[in-house]
């Protein structure tokens, strides 16, 4: 039992670094980025090729990982995410259905829809005893990882000058602005962090949650849930509701098969309608 | 103004309103030609029909009461699911299976009727995500009851009127579905012109404003969300019905999204953007579908980044200016 809720707490880990990045771009510019799951998509992919066909070791490709998809977000958002800003909820969710639609298709075209593995090396693989609780050593070294991604986002939200200047704009853009903050480079770099996290996050999933082409719908309910039930004004928020989510998921996937896929989802839905500003918010006056 | 006068002219304004313009009747002369017209295209008429049916619905939504839903494909499934099952396990009679798939869908509409009510468009765009996401997980659950993944197979329809049956070149199912989306239509447009459509269009341009004036915005909308749930599953009727088989397919979240590009390309807010956006998107996929059958998602998600980024209104807007110049031909011939 305290096995599962280990292997929940690693899937949670994932699923909080694939989607704070997204809580944040959510909150500093009030737009929903679905296809937030196909930068995670991008970075898997990236660090599957650079495993099999350039032969580099994981760790080395994780970074990589990282900065692919870091790249392709900040070009995306230059050239095409940038005039949606100012655009109802409604054409974002849109637009941004059409670039996951785009890139499923894609992915499929260019890698084939089979589904992608990688191969640990050695030291990753297998699982161990610490007083009767089985711990995988890869689901282990996720969470060390995603921790030290967590705490230090949290003191780079909370302490350096960039997270007071994003938390400022995230409040309240226009008087932020008026500050002298420059939102829009702020939310350049943010985008960029939020994209290289995703695909980060993306790279380390393929072991637990598996990578195809149709990886950005899949997940993106998960975002979601991550992002509307832990609101967008802190790293908390999202953090604590990755973790109930990978928790409920997996223990409920474990526990019942039968109903586990849609335990979620209903509970997604009574979440929003009692606390449709998230769970964690802050309350704002 | 005294009020005898007020309310001649409130309903005259209606009425005006409400009168046919002659380029609708050519519309549905043309959508019946159809029959004798392309007499090989009869499958893919009848699909553009139960597309346009699906608009429909979701223009009565979103288009009048600015109600956003990413998952409106959970009525067409509902409405499929039903009629597929009552045609394989009570009667086969089309009717019947029509009303009790609007019948299912409406009820599930009503029922979750409540959660869209609250909250902003993202609040609701993730509940009725969330809605068709569980149907979706309860379909494949329940496979002793819908099939699971594999479908539910083996409907047999009877003959429609007890006289029609169906056939494989698609004539019978064209003309059926044609005349349940004529007639819906006829009640939707009776609907849209009624005090209860203003009322619901006051609701979407302003809604504090209108529940100050006394409208009712809750149950308004609720009654509109129930009655766009139930033409969805008039549509899922008539694809269960037409096709004789019911996957999962018909819950899925591409559903709801290709829906949408139907309404972005045909323009909301006017009944005829449904019925148009679906015989743009149909034919656009019957003719992407010959040069390169797969990849057609790809396709779809470019056309809704180009959409979006020129604005959405675009194709809407066109229509609307060669609608405008028409009729100043027209009036001008007249004169």
């Amino acid at each position: 039992m305290l096995t599962i809720l280990f292997d929940g707490i690693a899937y949670g880990m994932v699923l909080f670094v694939l989607g704070c990045g997204l809580s944040v771009t959510m909150g500093l510019m009030n737009f929903v980025n679905l296809a937030h799951g196909a930068f995670a998509m991008l970075g898997g992919y990236v660090a599957v090729l650079a495993m099999q066909r350039l032969g580099l070791p994981f760790l080395a490709s994780l970074p990589l990982a990282f900065l692919a998809a870091a790249l392709v977000g900040v070009v995306l958002e230059r050239l095409i995410y940038r005039p949606m800003y100012t655009k109802s909820h409604l054409d974002q969710v849109m637009f941004s259905i059409g670039l996951v639609f785009m890139a499923v298709a894609g992915t499929d075209w260019l890698m084939g829809s089979t589904q992608q593995f990688i191969r640990l090396p050695d030291w990753l693989q297998g699982r161990f005893e610490v007083a009767g609780i089985g711990i995988g050593r890869y689901r282990l070294f996720v969470i060390v990882v995603c921790g030290l991604l967590a705490v230090s986002l949290q003191w780079g939200f909370t302490r350096t000058r960039f997270g007071s200047r994003l938390r400022a704009a995230v409040d309240d853009a226009r008087v932020a602005r008026g500050l002298g903050i420059p939102v829009n480079r702020l939310f350049a770099l943010t985008f960029a962090l939020g994209s290289g996290l995703a695909g980060l996050g993306g790279a380390l999933g393929i072991e637990l949650m598996g990578l195809d082409p149709t990886f950005p719908l899949k997940f993106m309910i998960y975002f979601l849930i991550v992002v509307t039930v832990g609101g967008t004004s802190s790293i908390t928020g999202p953090f604590f509701a990755a973790m109930l989510l990978g928790v409920a998921d997996v223990v409920g996937k474990y526990l019942v098969p039968q109903v586990g896929a849609f335990i979620i989802y209903a509970l997604m839905v009574v979440l929003l309608i009692t606390r449709p500003h998230g769970l964690f918010a802050r309350a704002r006056a | 103004m005294t009020m005898p006068v007020l309310e001649t002219r409130v309903r005259q304004a209606l009425f005006a309103s409400r009168r046919w313009h002659p380029a609708e009747i050519v519309f549905w002369c043309l959508a019946f030609a159809a029959f004798l017209l392309f007499p090989r295209n009869l499958l893919l008429l009848n699909e553009i029909a139960i597309l346009a049916l699906f608009a429909l619905s979701l223009d009565l939504i979103l288009g009048y009461a600015g109600i956003v839903s990413l998952g409106h494909a959970a009525f067409l499934g509902m409405g499929a699911y039903a009629a597929g099952l009552l045609a394989k396990h009570v009667t086969a009679d089309p009717f019947a299976g029509l009303l009790a798939g609007m019948g299912a869908a409406g009820l599930l509409g009503l029922v979750t009727s409540p959660l869209v009510l609250r909250g902003t468009d993202l609040t609701r765009l993730m509940i009725t995500l969330g809605v068709a996401l569980i149907l979706y997980e309860l379909a494949n659950s329940f496979s002793t009851l819908t099939g699971g993944a594999d479908g539910l197979q083996g409907i047999m329809m009877a003959p429609v009127l007890g006289l029609f049956d169906f056939d494989i070149f698609g004539r019978t199912a064209y003309l059926y579905s044609l005349s349940v989306l004529f007639l819906l239509f006829l009640i939707a447009r009776r609907v849209v012109h009624s005090p209860f459509g203003l009322s619901l269009r006051a609701i979407r341009d302003n809604p504090l404003r209108a529940a100050a004036s006394g409208v009712p915005n809750d149950r308004r909308l609720a009654a509109v969300y129930t009655l766009a749930a139930a033409y969805a599953g008039a549509a899922g009727a008539l694809l269960a019905q037409t096709t004789q088989f019911v996957s999962l397919d018909v819950l899925d979240f591409h559903r709801s999204a290709d829906l949408m590009l139907v309404l972005i390309i045909g323009g909301a807010g006017y009944l005829y953007g449904g019925l148009i956006g679906a015989i743009a998107f149909k034919l656009l996929q019957d003719l992407i579908a010959s040069f390169t059958p797969q990849y057609w998602m790809f396709w779809i998600g470019l056309f809704l980044v180009l959409f979006v980024l020129g604005g959405r209104e675009m194709i809407h807007g066109a229509v609307k200016a060669a609608a405008a110049r028409f009729a100043r031909l027209g009036k001008g011939a007249a004169r």
